[in-house]
């Protein structure tokens, strides 16, 4: 320990003192208020700031107790994280936002398995300390001294360990697949719910092993690390055979994930600002992954245990040909000059080809010839929950003119045309009609309701469940081939014109 | 501090965070997300607390590896969520705020 810096007048709070405690209540309430801030997009940016500062506030406290000591890791680590931390969220493009939150995810189970480690480690310290001081005793004929780690903070330590190497693992796979950097197909082994099975078996083994042998003379290191092993090896397996189109769901779980075991860890080291925050984390990650399984009518169980797709993932060349229309993007752009309403349904599609600030010229310009314009977005349109409302916000789209599924689907009968970009099946009217396809029961946006409907759409292949879509042959329906913002920007040139 | 304050503590935190977030819309679901990645950062002050008992090279690694993790999380998760948030503000000026980016895709 540095005899510099501990010597600071400030520097003195005694931890789990009175203040100390008062302090981190003020953090976590800046934590609840901030996100209360957040129910709404005029105040969430003041809520941020307002939850930062109860960050700031928490680090502030726990910096100022006794006992903080390695000045010169804690400040390196503190500048080397802010300057990742900084650069990173610079440069990530709205479109990688959720291989950057899947990073984040990681890095906080990460953190939390690495403190349950190093607390573990210093417990197995004073352990070894005693063990000197009891041979010592023993040459004088003393009396015979044992220690222990109460339950009480054992449990919540394996806990967050476990949870923590999971979630930190399973974020890694869930980011290689959406960085692409593994297939983002279901990777399966035979067996996969046998071992799965067997390897939580043996975490729950290892952990009452771990928990009644709770002496410090008799923990043990290797087995915790096996444990860690273990969680780091559950956690891969659970998340490798989960396709894309399943990732909103997992990305949302594992959001909650660290937060449950800094929850646990929170109770592990008596601080209730970890404690609050790890809880109003796991909350958050609850509710959004019980609304994404909603949103797919799917229970969560499923979507963990059981792959998706996998009658025709390789890709519906066995079906056959049926009549479709298609139409170029000058009569595209006569038929929605001459619209009173429009409706945009994007897809990742949309967001792939970049097209987001094309779409929104096209709505500037349908706008100017007096025709309505709004977006449907349904809750899994993007590749996390409320991706695609971030994507629109980054052109410019007012949040006013973004429509939720429920909201618009009423709408839609009355709508002249809908126009389907890079979304496949979010539109897919089987999944209210034909109860033998895999995504029956998926509430749907009801495109197949409008007036009208313009398909924009490079071909004529499968979306990610798969399977065809009756949408594209419906006798409303004109596809428009070709890359979303090439076809879009032509649309626009059109309007021009008119 | 016994286990049933801090078991009451948890208890009454889960109903508030589901009472709040609930509330949340969906257009603000990924701002949501990357701001629970910045408080889940709150494990930094478990880094900060267990670096000061290091007794060897391995602890003070792991230790520094935990800051890194909690204050990427803590700093990043909140930059981006401000930057994200930042253009779900209203727009008071409007021609700026269409020319610049109707400049930049056009290429």
């Amino acid at each position: 320990m540095s005899a510099l810096v501990p010597s600071l007048p400030l520097a003195a709070l005694d931890q789990g003192s009175a203040i100390v405690a008062l302090l981190y209540v003020l953090s976590f309430s800046l934590f609840i208020f901030g996100i209360k801030l957040g129910t709404h997009p005029t105040t969430a940016r003041r809520g941020n700031g307002i939850a930062a500062i109860g960050m700031a506030v928490a680090v502030a406290t726990t910096l100022a107790q006794k006992g903080i000591g390695n000045w010169g890791i804690i400040i390196a680590g503190i500048v080397v994280g802010t300057l990742v931390g900084a650069i990173a969220s610079k440069r990530v493009k709205m479109t990688e936002m959720p291989q950057m939150v899947a990073l984040y995810n990681g890095l906080g189970g990460g953190a939390i398995a690495l403190i349950a480690w190093a607390e573990y480690r210093h417990w197995i310290h004073q352990g070894e300390t005693i063990g000197k001081l009891q041979s010592l005793s023993d040459t004088v004929g003393g009396p015979h001294l044992s220690a222990s780690v109460s339950l009480e903070v054992m449990i919540p330590t394996l806990l967050a360990m476990v949870i923590g190497s999971i979630s930190f693992w399973g974020s890694n796979i869930a980011f290689g697949k959406l960085q692409e950097l593994i297939p983002s197909q279901p990777i399966g082994l035979p067996g996969q719910k046998v071992i799965n099975g067997l390897l939580l078996a043996a975490l729950v083994v290892g952990g009452v092993v771990l928990g009644i042998n709770n002496e410090l003379a008799d923990l043990s290191q290797p087995l915790f690390i096996g444990m860690l092993v273990v969680a780091a090896l559950l956690g891969t397996m659970v998340v490798l055979p989960i396709g894309g189109a399943d990732m909103p769901v997992v990305i949302a779980l594992l959001n909650a994930f660290p937060g449950l075991s800094a929850a646990a860890a929170g109770i592990a080291l008596d601080n209730t600002a970890l404690i609050v925050g790890g809880t109003l984390v796991g909350s958050s990650g609850t509710i959004l992954t019980l609304e994404m399984a909603k949103a797919m009518n799917r229970s969560v169980a499923n979507i963990l245990f059981a792959g998706f797709g996998s009658p025709a993932a390789g890709g519906g060349g066995d079906a056959e040909q049926r009549p479709y229309r298609s139409m170029n993007a000058q009569d595209a752009a006569i038929q929605l000059a001459y619209a009173d309403s429009v409706v945009v349904v994007p897809g990742y599609g949309l967001a792939v080809a970049q097209a987001q600030h094309a779409v929104r010229e096209m709505a500037d310009e349908l706008k100017k010839k007096g025709v309505n314009v709004s977006y449907a977005i349904h809750p899994v349109a993007g590749r996390m929950p409320g991706h695609m409302n971030v994507l629109l916000a980054e052109a410019d789209v007012p949040y006013e003119q973004l429509k939720e599924m429920d909201e618009i689907n009423p709408e839609l009968p009355q709508t002249d045309v809908c126009v389907v970009i890079g979304a496949n099946d979010v539109t897919n009217p089987a999944a209210k009609t034909d109860e033998s396809s895999p995504i029956y029961g998926m509430p749907i946006i009801e495109v197949d309701e409008a007036q009208q409907v313009l398909v924009l759409k490079r071909s004529m292949s499968a979306g990610f469940a798969g399977i065809d879509n009756d949408l594209f042959y419906n006798e409303k329906t004109a596809m428009v081939f070709g890359d979303a913002k090439q076809t879009v920007t032509d649309i626009v040139a059109e309007l021009g014109n008119l | 501090m016994d286990l049933v304050t801090e078991i009451t503590i948890l208890v009454l935190a889960a109903f508030v965070g589901f009472e709040v977030i609930s509330k949340v819309p969906t257009t603000l679901h990924t701002p949501l997300m990357s701001q629970t990645n910045a408080i889940h950062g709150i494990v930094l002050l478990g880094g900060l607390i267990v670096v000061g008992y290091a007794n060897s090279t391995l602890d003070e690694v792991i230790g520094f590896i935990a800051i890194v993790f909690g204050t990427i999380n803590i700093v990043g998760g909140f930059m981006v969520t401000d930057r994200m948030l930042e253009m779900f503000g209203t727009k008071k000026k409007k021609p700026a705020a269409d020319a610049a980016p109707g400049a930049e895709d056009k290429s």
